[in-house]
């Protein structure tokens, strides 16, 4: 038996290593101070990160993509509360079906939604752009939001709601009062979401996008056509920091705002 | 302060209906309990006074206005829900103050107000602690002020003591009483537990599967139960089959089986006429005595004790007598009957109330 569970702890480092191993040497390499992307290392030194900076072309697809995902997170998550609100507070008839549909993108493999986005477009005689673009992320970012956002609304009593009208709140001022403050934690993740996975996308980024818009994956997409610059490493390195760091960062701060609320 | 005046109000949903016509008066700085099973329609009536829903037919006046459109948060009531519903994020102080903010109460007077609340319900330092921070006991007392501190014209209490624990709730009665009597607010309560009913009520309302049992005073209604739901849901009763031979001036005749004629009071069983008839016999009323005890002016039957049920200060009996199980819940003097001892049940014609016969 003993050597069974220490085959199954050999197992698991492995996975992990195989996992996590890529990674390491992406963030290691991005300070290697040779030409080449590749061990031994001859030194460390920040100069890709600096030469990233200089970059116009990286840091354009870098504002590119802050932009999308600070609007994907924005109407993303204006739709997905008020999408939640009206499924969980009111009896809308068909509230199942359109919450499955909501939810759906989700589950529809990312190529197949993006093609069909780009077909249906065509047939209206619309023009790929960026307004498409930021609709594309909306629609496949919705989902995290609406069900963050639910399973929050639902554990929130109705009666505090009552309470704050009974004494005298109107409806909005009874919502702005008490329900979103109670919200509060599972609307910033829900935000976060969105904009993480807009930020890290590249499967749509890619049938939506108009000629010339790059955002960082594709840019990262495009250079690597090229060749293996050390700058992509950096470029890596940096996008790592972001979609793992911003996740921790709102996770920490919804956790201070739900002890705060103590619930 | 207000009367409040229910008028031939009717909730339905959809196919159901959850509250039968219903009329109800309910004057100025009375205590009215709505009292009944849960699906009762007790929840809904207070609901629809409250704004919380709409009555399907009917008229609803709180203070001689009709309040069918007013929204809830013009109606000006104070409500207290069973799970307090305290806004977990803001501090109590805040909580109490939250309806002083809708009410052009200047910014000076409302943390005297707030304090002045806090003190009625006996918890003086803590506006600054936040809701978690409290018992249950605590919170609810809190509910209370929040709801009482707007000067509310009617005060609605949505089984405000349910969810505590039973030594909590005898106490949180007296003084949810105590501050009732002291702002003499109009006061809807509703609740399933007799007790509280009894205890607290100026009038109670019994209510069964959509409509009104009996309207009265806590003693009418449990002295003179209108019909057979209202004698069982409060406190045990034995409802007796019989047949009324005479009407008289005083009393009305019932020919029980077993016991013999009792003459019940004719105010104990005003509906009652010649024909099948129903005595009702509270189990408190019935009692115990050896085989061989006399009683005189009571009424007697012989019977079995068949199961004891023991609760310290009194013991509950079922005892068969001729082909009738019967309850009976006893003082103890000394010892408790034994299963099987032969025993004469007993009882005054005057304790026991009389129903028409189905």
């Amino acid at each position: 038996m003993r050597w069974g569970w220490q085959a199954i702890r050999l197992w698991t480092v492995l996975v992990y290593g195989f996992m996590f191993l890529p990674v390491a040497v992406v963030v290691l390499l991005s300070f290697n101070a040779s030409q080449f992307g590749a061990f031994p290392m001859t030194g460390f030194s920040l100069r890709w990160f600096v030469e990233l900076a200089q970059n116009d072309a990286i840091m354009r697809a870098f504002r590119t993509s802050i932009v999308l995902g600070l609007l994907t997170a924005a109407i993303s998550t204006t739709l997905g509360v008020l999408a939640s609100l009206a499924l969980v507070r009111y009896r809308v008839p068909g509230a199942n079906a359109i919450s499955t549909l909501l939810i759906a993108p989700i589950l529809v493999p990312e190529v197949v939604l993006a093609v069909a986005l780009l077909l249906f477009l065509n047939f209206l005689g619309l023009h790929k752009s960026f307004a498409l673009l930021l609709f594309g992320h909306v629609i496949f970012t919705l989902p995290f939001v609406i069900l963050v956002v639910q399973a929050r609304l639902i554990a929130i009593r109705r009666d505090v709601e009552e309470a704050a009208m009974s004494l005298g709140a109107s409806p909005v001022q009874a919502f702005f009062q008490i329900t979103l403050p109670l919200m509060l934690p599972a609307v910033l993740a829900g935000a976060l979401f969105a904009f993480t996975i807009s930020f890290d996308d590249i499967t749509g980024t890619l049938f939506w996008k108009p000629g010339g818009v790059e955002t960082v994956p594709t840019q990262i997409f495009a250079m690597l056509r090229n060749s293996i610059s050390p700058e992509i490493n950096a470029l890596g390195t940096v996008m790592i920091v972001m979609t793992v760091g911003l996740p921790l960062l709102g996770a920490a701060i919804a956790r201070h705002l739900a002890r705060k609320s103590g619930t | 302060m207000s009367s409040v005046v229910l008028d031939n109000i009717v909730k339905r949903f959809g196919s159901f209906t959850a509250v039968h016509p219903t009329s109800l008066e309910i004057p100025e700085g009375t205590f009215l309990t709505l009292l009944g099973p849960s699906g009762c329609g007790k929840t809904t009536n207070l609901r629809m006074i409250a704004g919380l829903l709409d009555p399907t037919e009917g008229e609803i006046l709180i203070g001689g206005r009709r309040v069918n459109d007013v929204p809830i948060h013009k109606r000006n009531l104070g409500i207290v829900f069973q799970n307090y519903a305290l806004f977990p994020h803001k501090s109590v102080a805040d909580n109490v103050a939250f309806g002083l903010k809708y009410r052009d109460v200047p910014k000076s007077e409302i943390a005297g107000r707030v304090q002045a609340a806090l003190d009625l319900v006996q918890l003086p330092d803590v506006g600054g602690r936040y809701p978690r921070e409290l018992s249950g006991g605590q919170q609810q007392r809190i509910a209370l002020a929040r709801a009482i501190v707007i000067e509310p014209d009617v005060l609605l209490l949505d089984e405000p003591l349910s969810a505590l624990d039973a030594n909590l709730r005898e106490d949180m009665r007296v003084e949810l009483k105590r501050i009732q009597d002291k702002i003499g607010v109009t006061t809807v309560f509703v609740t399933h537990d007799q007790s509280e009913a009894l205890a607290m009520s100026d009038r109670i309302v019994v209510m069964s599967a959509g409509r009104v049992e009996q309207v009265g005073t806590p003693e009418e209604v449990y002295n003179r139960p209108a019909s057979e739901f209202v004698a069982n849901f409060l406190g045990a009763s034995n409802i007796l089959e019989s047949r009324c031979t005479d009407t008289g001036r005083d009393a009305v005749q019932l020919d029980v089986p077993v016991f013999g004629a009792v003459p019940v009071p004719v105010d104990k069983a005003p509906e009652v006429r010649p024909g099948p008839a129903k005595l009702v016999l509270r189990a408190e009323k019935l009692l115990l005595l050896a085989e061989d005890a006399e009683a005189p002016g009571m009424v007697t039957a012989p019977a079995v004790v068949e199961t004891v049920d023991y609760q310290g200060q009194t013991v509950r009996y079922f005892i068969r007598a001729g082909d009738r199980q019967l309850q009976a819940i006893n003082m103890i003097d000394g010892h408790p009957f034994a299963k099987g001892t032969q025993v004469t049940a007993a009882f005054r014609p005057r304790d026991c109330a009389g129903l028409p016969g189905a």
